[in-house]
């Protein structure tokens, strides 16, 4: 698998991220600078990691979603490349457009660091087919605006197209319409979810519930190519 | 140069703080009359915050030295040799005015600060930690503050990206007007790369780095050096304001250049900025420095020499360059959209000038800036010992007490603080809040792992200051001995109330004196400190607080225990128990006093006790371990059970000094086999004795009742949410 | 001259800093506050000296960052 993350300022999971992508392909991912102008060749997968892009002023996400990348980034996308944007990476998925919805204030007001569950919603996607089908898996969650919103017509579709990809099923602690922690694009290439798998690939840290999501990735892009 | 008149420099000298004396001695290092810069100059670096004047006398009976020392106190933080050819880098420092005046940016520039103290060293932040004292929690206000604090703590860490994995919190009505706020951070660099202030070659550029200066902060320093009083509401406008987005860019661009060879010297801006990081850089490195302040970047129009030279402003780093680096450095910092300009070079004429718009601000001989600064021997007054406590009945009961306990301000679960914080970032995180004594940290890419903690008892120390501070460095030693780490070396942050009290001077003296035993029984040298003094408001001290902040290491990650037993573990619990009540949790909560000595502090038991812990952790003989502090034997049970959410049946029985006493050198561990560890024990000369075995859903003491894991965790972790509520 | 952009949330977003605020206000005694909505208020110091020209700008760059038309709803004015 080739894969890159994506890093701009304010950026602070990206060395979490890479550490998770070379647990399973054996390589390091690049780390492109966001004022980049091209993504380079023949990637499988570009990686947009959690921090406080521009540090969270504005909007969470917003200022990074307009960065000389992300440009580059959508236009991979539509030629049907694999995007997964997590925590603030989900929050620019959404403020670019590439996801509908938008990552609201956590409903407590409060920044939430926790382990929280998920349960998989379909896992014939690259992100979840190492898990089965209505598995919960562990990972850590860490945001302030983690609360995902959208509005009602929205919301029938992404449940009616099956697109919402993880729902919290513990506790609902940032408030998310109907649970939702995680979501795709209509050709299931570009997810987006708030907690961190990346952090839960290892036994002595955090354990190992994040790492069939890697090791999946992993498998597809072995396949592929 | 625009020199004061007599009469205006003098008035101005009493109003920034100087005391008279003081104003006659930088009289006669000058010579002549000082500019209005100058006087703001020699305020700030003769402040309590900046000159250490009352506890430099003191402060040098501390250990600073072993093999493992890289650097001790002195620099912008502590340095250790953690093996594989990798250093630990930290320091603890205190942000207490600031944080009473403005609870969020006060705690959140706190966090700032002692983040840029340890990467200015050259190392990455890998973890954070703090100690917090606040008032009594029934107080509105306690809650406001504690809010504030939290959340402003969890602001900057949680967004430069440096995971808070540890801390502890007490409360006390003495500090109902000054609550404390000590931020420690950790950081790791190769050992061989640490860079340090000291300036060097004649001509080099001085380089301003970071965000630009604003009036933030004037005067900081000296008013952390002052006594609150009512109208310190009203000081607001000196609190900082924190920008972690431009710290964490100041973090990646300080390392990115760290890599190459272009810094000669590096020193962060913190208190009395500008001012500070220039006489510090070039009075260690014996040089002179030219300042042109035109050219420093500034946020507001119409900056004088004055306000640039003692702006508080975050964010901010001074560097010494190699000649012909200027392009490779601005690059960088270019690159991570940070501020960067040349504002000056070194000389060789020892003296620190300032010019500003065509005129010289200041110009004054470094060397006696720092040789004639203040330093007082001020009259010390012991502690009268605290009379044997009398006995003592119980009036509740062992389980009730264990319930009420539990829920206690000072012994509730942390949870409520914990969630705010993000303690997982950077992936290394490996025992956080409530899973171990002390928080465990995996050094990136390796084996080894930090063991890290705060502590102080300040009840304790403020019942008998010598055992206090003893007590409080052992403390930290047995909590990072408890995960199987090494302690290796302290940082110590000492909060005491207005040393020209003969009472609180003496505090401090043997404070320092139970400390220095300590740290020298335990090979635990301090190797960074911080002072803050004057902790007080119209005239009521806090207890005295000589926070510790503990690093220890761990060879083998996959070794380390933390709190959490399985079923059919064998307890044992480690160290003598005499039942020691006085100053104990149980004795102020539930029997409703603050009395007797504080529990004796046998070193040589710690020693012995805590080697024998950990080297049968090492051996790979011990499923869990949790160190006995406040609370005592059944709290920390109480802690394990409900960190396992397991229960267990216990067979000792005693009375309610045996369950709730606060003897120290203890330990309760959990293993296979109860009999192998007592002979064992015995063998080291070390008392042993069987509790009992975990398993089921309750605590069981034998003949005197139970009480389920669940209700026990209902009540530890409800009780701080409720507070916060104010019910 | 400047102008003054007022983003909003939609109405039907959910608003927790307003309900909080609404919240706090009641907790303060003052009885009556029926919603609260909060949003915040950028001020712009343009180049630009026509005013219908610098509110068009001003309103692209709404669109473009300053609001997340998704959740929030803008104004702008030359003040």
């Amino acid at each position: 698998m080739k894969a890159a993350i994506i890093v701009f300022p304010g950026t602070n999971r990206e060395r979490d991220m890479a550490i998770a992508l070379e647990r399973v392909t054996g390589r390091k991912p690049a780390m492109l600078w966001h004022r980049d102008t091209a993504l380079p060749q023949g990637l499988d997968l570009v990686v947009l990691p959690g921090g406080f892009s521009y540090g969270d002023y504005l909007r969470c996400g917003a200022m990074a979603a307009q960065s000389p990348l992300m440009a580059e980034v959508k236009a991979f996308a539509a030629r049907g490349g694999h995007v997964l944007g997590v925590c603030n990476g989900f929050q620019m998925l959404c403020e670019a457009g590439l996801l509908p919805g938008a990552l609201l204030k956590n409903a407590s007001l409060r920044f939430l660091a926790m382990d929280c569950t998920m349960r998989v919603e379909r896992a014939d996607t690259v992100y979840t087919r190492g898990y089965q089908q209505g598995q919960e898996f562990k990972a850590t969650m860490a945001h302030g605006d983690g609360n995902y919103f959208c509005d009602a017509e929205t919301l029938a579709r992404l449940e009616g197209e099956r697109l919402v990809s993880l729902r919290y099923s513990g506790a609902n602690r940032n408030g998310s319409i109907n649970a939702i922690a995680g979501i795709l694009s209509p050709n299931l290439r570009v997810m987006g979810m708030m907690p961190h798998p990346e952090n839960c690939v290892d036994p002595l840290v955090g354990g190992e519930d994040g790492l069939p999501m890697f090791q999946g990735l992993a498998e597809s892009f072995l396949t592929a190519a | 140069m625009e020199l004061l008149p007599a009469d205006r420099a003098s008035q101005l000298a009493a109003q920034f703080g100087l005391k008279p004396d003081e104003f006659e001695r930088a009289l006669a290092i000058l010579g002549r009359q000082p500019t209005l810069t100058e006087l703001g100059i020699f305020s700030v670096m003769w402040s309590e915050h900046c000159s250490y004047k009352s506890s430099r006398v003191w402060l040098k009976q501390l250990p600073t030295k072993a093999p493992w020392v890289i650097q001790g106190p002195g620099e912008n933080a502590g340095v250790i040799d953690i093996g594989e050819g990798l250093a630990a880098v930290f320091k603890m420092e205190s942000h207490n005015h600031p944080s009473f005046i403005e609870p969020y940016s006060g705690a959140a520039t706190g966090v700032g600060g002692i983040l840029r103290d340890v990467f200015t060293m050259g190392a990455r932040p890998v973890a954070n930690l703090n100690a917090l004292r606040f008032g009594d929690p029934k107080l509105p206000r306690t809650r406001r503050i504690l809010d504030g604090v939290v959340r402003g703590i969890g602001g900057y860490g949680n967004c430069v990206g440096v995971p808070t994995v540890g801390g502890e919190v007490n409360f006390h009505p003495a500090y109902n007007g000054n609550p404390l706020v000590n931020a420690m951070t950790v950081g790791i660099a190769p050992a061989d790369r640490i860079f340090t202030a000291a300036a060097s070659g004649v001509g080099n550029p001085v380089v301003y780095v970071g965000s630009k200066t604003g009036r933030d902060g004037i005067h900081g320093a000296t008013m952390s050096s002052a006594e609150f009083d009512k109208d310190s509401e009203e000081k607001r406008p000196t609190v900082q304001i924190g920008d972690p987005f431009a710290e964490k860019l100041l973090i990646e661009a300080c390392l990115e250049l760290m890599a190459t060879d272009a810094i000669v010297a590096i020193q962060d801006m913190g208190a009395a900025g500008l001012t500070s990081s220039g006489v510090e850089m070039a009075g260690k490195g014996g040089m002179g420095v030219e300042l042109v302040l035109d050219d420093v970047p500034q946020r507001e129009e119409g900056m004088s020499a004055y306000e640039m030279m003692l702006s508080e402003s975050q964010e901010r780093m001074l560097l010494i360059l190699k000649p012909g680096r200027e392009a490779v450095a601005e690059a960088i910092f270019h690159k991570w959209e940070l501020d960067f300009a040349v504002i000056g070079h070194l000389t060789d004429t020892g003296r620190i000038v300032i010019r500003h718009k065509g005129q010289i601000e200041a110009d004054i001989l470094l060397a006696p800036l720092e040789s004639e600064a203040p330093l007082y021997h001020r009259p010390t007054e012991e502690t009268p010992k605290q009379p044997p406590l009398p006995p003592v009945a119980d009036p509740v009961g062992i389980i009730p007490a264990l319930k009420t306990l539990v829920a206690s301000p000072d012994l509730c679960s942390r949870r409520w603080i914990w969630d705010q914080y993000d303690a997982q970032v950077g992936g290394q995180t490996s025992k956080r809040p409530g899973q171990a004594d002390a928080a465990v940290v995996r050094v990136e890419g390796k084996r080894r792992a930090l063991a890290m903690t705060t502590d102080c008892t300040p009840r304790y120390v403020v019942a008998d200051p010598e055992a206090g501070g003893a007590q409080a460095v052992a403390e930290a030693w047995r909590n990072i001995t408890a995960t199987g780490a090494l302690p290796l070396a302290i940082t110590d942050n000492m909060n005491f109330g207005n040393p020209e009290k003969p009472r609180i001077m003496g505090q401090f003296a043997a404070a320092v004196r139970g400390m220095a035993a300590a740290c020298t029984a335990l090979d635990f040298p301090v190797v960074s400190g911080n002072v803050s003094l004057y902790n007080e408001t119209e005239g009521q001290p806090i207890l005295p607080t000589p926070a510790i902040g503990g690093v220890g290491v761990i060879e083998d990650l996959a070794n380390a225990v933390g709190l959490s037993m399985p079923a059919k573990a064998e307890l044992v619990l480690i160290g003598a128990t005499a039942g020691h009540l006085g100053q104990s949790i149980w004795l102020r909560d539930i029997a409703g006093q603050e009395a007797g000595p504080p529990p004796p502090v046998d070193l040589a038991a710690e020693r012995r006790n805590g080697d024998f812990v950990r080297a049968q952790i090492l051996a790979g003989k011990v499923l869990a371990c949790h160190d006995l502090s406040d609370g005592g034997l059944l709290v920390a049970l109480a802690e394990m059970a409900m960190a396992s959410g397991i229960g267990a049946v216990i067979s000792a029985s005693g009375d309610h000094g045996f369950w709730f006493g606060e003897d120290q050198a203890r330990y309760i561990l959990a293993v296979p086999d109860a009999a192998a560890l007592l002979a064992e024990a015995q063998a080291a000369g070390v008392p042993a004795q069987k509790l009992g075995v975990s398993g089921g859903e309750s605590l069981e003491l034998d003949r005197i009742g139970s009480i389920s894991v669940a209700e026990l965790t209902d009540a530890h972790e409800s009780a701080l949410p409720k507070l916060m509520e104010g019910i | 001259m400047k102008l003054r952009v007022t983003v909003m949330p939609k109405n039907g977003v959910l608003d927790p800093q307003g309900k909080a605020i609404q919240q706090a206000l009641g907790g303060l005694g003052f009885a009556g506050v029926e919603d609260v909505r909060a949003g915040k208020v950028i001020i712009l110091d343009v180049a630009e000296t026509d005013a219908a020209a610098a509110k068009a700008a001003g309103e692209e760059m709404a669109r473009k960052l300053l609001a997340n038309t998704v959740i929030e709803s803008f104004t702008v004015e030359a003040i």
